[in-house]
């Protein structure tokens, strides 16, 4: 019996895999195709998660996601791959099956940062949200409506969640170690009108400190936190919010680039070799993916918004199916949303690095403006609150490099003021950055 | 809140990047669309199989073309 062909084996069964399995076959790839996930769900849409499911208006398993080609893939679902063997080009899953594959794309993701288990992460009631299981478990707490809620980290997840537990009437406390919630992805001059959403919802907002450990009470439930500055905080439920880590652990050993920042690509999306040299079976996408973006001065970056799953999927199939020679670099706008507070938050390009920030429609006063980040004289990105329709332009804008301000002597705005956006400063800091992770 | 699997629902997803909040698909599918404040577009990603020709006015109506919607059966988490 001639053993079946291993074909193409899509490690991660999330948005960017799917996307990318779809882009496969619609590039006419007609031979054996695998999915592998460490979930046992069909990919699922994760921007629900942190807002309808846990206001309760949709169940986890409603945010199935469309398959939009005929896949005819076999799926792995429920158990990860752990290992990685490029000389005999098989991966091994946490099963012990063993696959083989004639080429790959990586497309794991990343996953959620937890709690320590030495400062209490090992305590009941502290979550973390990131998948379907996470948001239902969240969610069937939130129904035992707990006494006080702490969320740490000031990131957009934690905003949305404070946002919609606000709209359950729970009582929530937010801490961040910056002096506004999302100042780290978007600046203080940004993030202060998110705070006093914030505060108007009710919500305590505790911002330049940060939760040193959690303590349990005698049945090993979280009680309290003690935070760097001294004080304490009653809690029976934590959401930790601390951002992501790259799902690349079961890459150690392969002989690639990859670390907790993500695994590294050549400008078309092919992994690179620990020497450098890019793989050309080996291609990724998505959370995992840090590539040079050559908007950004081609800075390593990992970009961790849904738009880019998708896209660099799809273009990542369409290299690996390329002939040799014919890998076309992949261009990409970073972009995202986010809802919170009412409010529809928009952003397009990179604002960290900008050196000023000026609003150019409405105000941050009305909470309805669009405003555009410059760095040494070009408009490197804009933000839009509720102002979603002015953005295409200015995305256009950035995508052409150009000045910042973007436009002056408007007839109804002559002068644009300009402001410092307020980056806070990172604080471990290494002396020279080699990657980079967009999350906010 | 409803049960969401199986064959008699659709998948819907909507790319909020692109949706500018021009609300046609909550004209063409109430019962699925819905605009919240000035521009927030809530719907619902699993939407009964009877609705599925709203869901595709929706779909055709939205001038940026950000709605998807599967076209074949949904057949649950097989292999």
């Amino acid at each position: 019996m001639t053993p079946e062909p291993a074909g193409i084996v899509v490690v991660g069964a999330s948005l960017a895999g799917l996307r990318g399995a779809e882009a496969l076959r619609r590039g006419g790839y007609d031979g054996p195709l695998t999915l592998v996930g460490a979930e046992p769900y069909r990919p699922y849409d994760r921007p629900p998660l942190s807002k309808h499911v846990l206001a309760g208006e949709l169940a986890a398993d409603a945010t199935r996601l469309p398959e939009l080609t005929d896949l005819r893939a076999r799926w792995r679902l429920g158990s990860p791959a752990v290992s990685l063997d490029r000389a005999s080009r098989t991966l091994r899953l946490g099963d012990g099956s063993v696959l083989a594959y004639e080429a790959l794309l990586i497309t794991t993701g990343a996953e959620a940062r937890p709690w320590p288990a030495e400062t209490g992460g090992g305590l009941a009631g502290i979550f973390t949200l990131r998948g379907r299981d996470d948001a239902a478990a969240l969610r069937e707490a939130l129904v035992a409506r707990p006494r006080q809620v702490l969320i740490v980290g000031g990131g957009l997840i934690g905003c949305e969640a404070a946002s919609c537990l606000r709209d359950l009437g729970l009582p929530v406390t937010l801490v961040d170690p910056n002096p506004a919630p999302l100042a780290r992805g978007l600046g203080g001059f940004v993030g202060g009108v998110i705070a006093g959403c914030l505060r108007d919802s009710g919500a305590m907002f505790r911002p330049g400190t940060m939760v040193r450990a959690f303590e349990g009470d005698a049945a090993g439930h979280v009680a309290r936190a003690r935070l760097a500055d001294g004080s304490t905080i009653e809690t029976n439920l934590v959401i930790a919010a601390l951002g992501a880590t790259r799902a690349t652990g079961w890459l150690r050993g392969a002989g690639l680039r990859a670390d907790a920042g993500g695994v590294t690509c050549d400008a078309a999306c092919r992994v690179l070799a620990a020497d450098g040299t890019p793989c050309p079976d080996i291609y990724a996408a998505g959370d995992v993916a840090r590539w040079p973006i050559a908007l950004y001065g081609h800075r390593l970056i990992a970009v961790e918004h849904w738009g880019n799953a998708i896209e660099q999927a799809a273009h990542a199939a369409r290299n690996l199916l390329a002939g040799p020679g014919d890998q076309r670099p992949y261009t990409h706008l970073p972009a995202f949303w986010s809802s919170q507070f009412g409010v529809n938050i928009k952003l397009v390009g990179l604002p960290e690095g900008a050196d000023s920030v000026a609003v150019v429609q409405g105000s941050r006063a009305s909470r309805r403006f669009l405003a555009v980040y410059g760095r040494a004289g070009r408009s490197i990105a804009a933000v839009s609150f509720d102002q979603a329709r002015w953005l295409p332009a200015y995305a256009e804008a950035i995508t052409a490099g150009a000045p910042f301000p973007p436009i002056n002597d408007a007839t109804d705005r002559p002068r644009i003021e300009t402001s410092a956006p307020g980056f806070p400063s990172l604080r471990t800091a290494p002396a020279h950055p080699a990657a980079e992770t967009v999350h906010v | 809140m409803k049960p969401a699997s199986g064959a008699g629902v659709l998948r819907v997803v909507v790319d909020l990047n692109r949706c500018q909040g021009y609300a046609q698909c909550c004209y063409a599918a109430p019962d699925a669309f819905a605009i919240r404040g000035h521009e927030i577009l809530f719907y619902d990603p699993a939407p009964p199989a009877e609705r599925r020709g709203a869901i595709e006015r929706a779909l055709q109506a939205c001038p940026v073309r950000a709605i998807s919607l599967q076209a074949g059966p949904d057949d649950g988490d097989a292999p």
